[in-house]
């Protein structure tokens, strides 16, 4: 077990689940927030937005469609939500954690290949021709984002000499990761937003396919995936802190307002920058993504590398 | 093992044969693939109770990511697209399941009567670390020779498909100023 990190009970689960609520209900209140402003609505109107939203997808009835695969429908709307919890059990939040897994960064990244499965499975499902060609398109952009965020992923193991997420943020007492390895951080914060269906990497659920995998969601399914989304950020910006960021270290407060505060801060950027870029469509990001973006992380990794032998 | 880690191994153990059974009862490509998934997530979850955690997780990992890319193909490569309807998984059947049976007797008879020696040294303290210096150390050799042919494997496999590279957009001294788009004069596709 790392150094200064506490494995917590069975109620430090139900916390983490609470948490990672409550860190997904701002992110969509902020998302809802920036909308309205652009479009010069109330702020707190858009913010409460999501909550409304969500009360009136609650009170919806659901779709039914012929011959829908209805079983592995449901685990994909389902799965994103767990996922993402089961992201955030390495995540440590100040110096608690759910799981102290030796393998925590392997973990996260074989929980983001979850998502892989799950998104296409919402895309099937629905037994629609709009919904599986978001399905496909996702697989089209996992194959580009994923390769770049095992990369991005590796360098703070490297760094450290540890898979322990603990061992990770110890490794960052004098100085961040985020300050040495750049490259690694906007990569890692790209595939959050990738895996995530959002904003540029959000052509799976495109307006331009009546809304992709979401095309067929009604009533409390597609509440599960819209908050699903949601709070794979949100896991994604926790563990971007805990791997880039110093986890909790900071001056003045504990440790875990610094996790929540930085968690929240990096979550607003990801949030935001679905207002700042267009969608890009799969086929051209895999381009960038293998001539460009992946040999940018491999040099990154051989800074690190030759940093750490040093 | 404690009573309880007896029980979640009986519960995968059970898991991962009766998702492998799935895979020839459902009448869908999806089902079957992902009743596939099922079965490996199961044996990865198994290895994570051996305390191989890496192991176990990368099996995970990389099994759900087989299957999503293989229910593609499946479905991309069957002819006239009967993936997309109800069928039967099964062909052959008395040949696969006398196949299938046989294999499962040697086997699991094997794993049974076989006189398994007593384990002689003790586990390394980090298995990652050690299993890590395996790959990089004794075992390079099988590495460095897989991994150039599986590397040269996909390239090939992805030139064979590719209906339109870089080649086609940008000329063959890829100096053209814009891209071509598909269709337009001097398109192969």
């Amino acid at each position: 077990m790392a150094e200064g990190i506490i494995q917590v009970g069975p109620l430090g689960t139900v916390t983490a689940t609470v948490l990672l609520g409550i860190v997904a209900v701002l992110a969509a209140a902020f998302d809802g927030a920036v909308g309205a402003r652009l479009q010069g609505r109330r702020t707190l109107s858009g913010a409460a937005a999501p909550v409304w939203e969500g009360a009136r997808l609650l009170r919806q009835r659901r779709r039914t469609i012929v011959a829908a695969d209805s079983l592995l429908w449901r685990i994909g709307v389902v799965g994103l939500l767990v996922v993402a919890l089961l992201k955030v059990a390495v995540v440590p939040l100040g110096a608690w954690t759910v799981a102290d897994l030796s393998v925590g960064v392997v973990w996260f990244n074989a929980m983001d290949v979850m998502v892989w499965a799950l998104v296409w499975l919402v895309g099937w499902g629905a037994n629609s021709a709009h919904a599986l060609i978001g399905g496909y398109r996702f697989l089209a952009q996992a194959l580009s984002y994923e390769l770049p965020l095992m990369f991005a992923l590796t360098g703070p193991a490297i760094a450290a000499g540890s898979l322990r997420v603990g061992d990770v943020v110890a490794a960052q007492d004098e100085l961040w990761f985020v300050v040495w390895m750049p490259v690694a951080f906007l990569v890692f914060c790209a595939g959050v937003v990738a895996f995530s269906v959002w904003g540029p990497f959000g052509a799976a659920a495109g307006k331009d396919i009546a809304g992709g995998v979401l095309a067929e969601l009604s009533g409390v399914d597609r509440l599960l995936l819209l908050a699903g989304r949601y709070a794979l950020l949100s896991a994604g910006a926790g563990f971007a802190v805990a791997l880039f960021l110093g986890g909790g270290s900071g001056p003045f407060a504990p440790s875990w307002v610094w996790t929540l505060v930085k968690t929240l801060a990096v979550l607003a950027a990801l949030v935001g920058v679905r207002r700042l870029l267009p969608v890009v469509r799969p086929d051209r990001l895999a381009e960038v993504a293998w001539i460009v973006v992946l040999p940018a992380v491999l040099l990154q990794l051989l800074l690190v590398s030759f940093v750490v032998v040093q | 093992m404690s009573p309880v880690l007896d029980a979640v191994f009986w519960v995968l153990a059970v898991i991962s044969v009766a998702a492998g059974i799935a895979v020839f009862r459902v009448d869908s490509m999806a089902r079957a693939t992902y009743a596939l998934a099922v079965s490996f997530v199961a044996v990865g979850a198994i290895l994570l109770l051996l305390n191989l955690e890496y192991i176990g997780v990368i099996t995970i990992l990389m099994m759900v990511m087989e299957m999503a890319v293989m229910a593609i193909f499946m479905i991309m490569f069957m002819g006239m697209n009967p993936a997309l309807m109800p069928m039967s998984m099964v062909h052959n059947k008395v040949g696969s399941l006398v196949l299938a049976l046989g294999v499962f007797v040697v086997l699991a008879g094997g794993a049974l009567l076989v006189d398994w020696p007593a384990r002689r040294g003790e586990p390394a303290g980090d298995l990652t670390r050690s299993l890590g210096e395996a790959v990089m150390g004794s075992k390079m050799l099988v590495m460095l020779t897989v991994s150039p042919l599986l590397f040269a494997t996909l390239v090939a496999a992805l030139v064979l498909a590719t209906p339109r590279g870089r080649y086609d957009r940008f000329g063959d001294d890829l100096r053209a100023a814009t891209p071509r788009g598909p269709g337009e004069q001097g398109d192969q596709a």
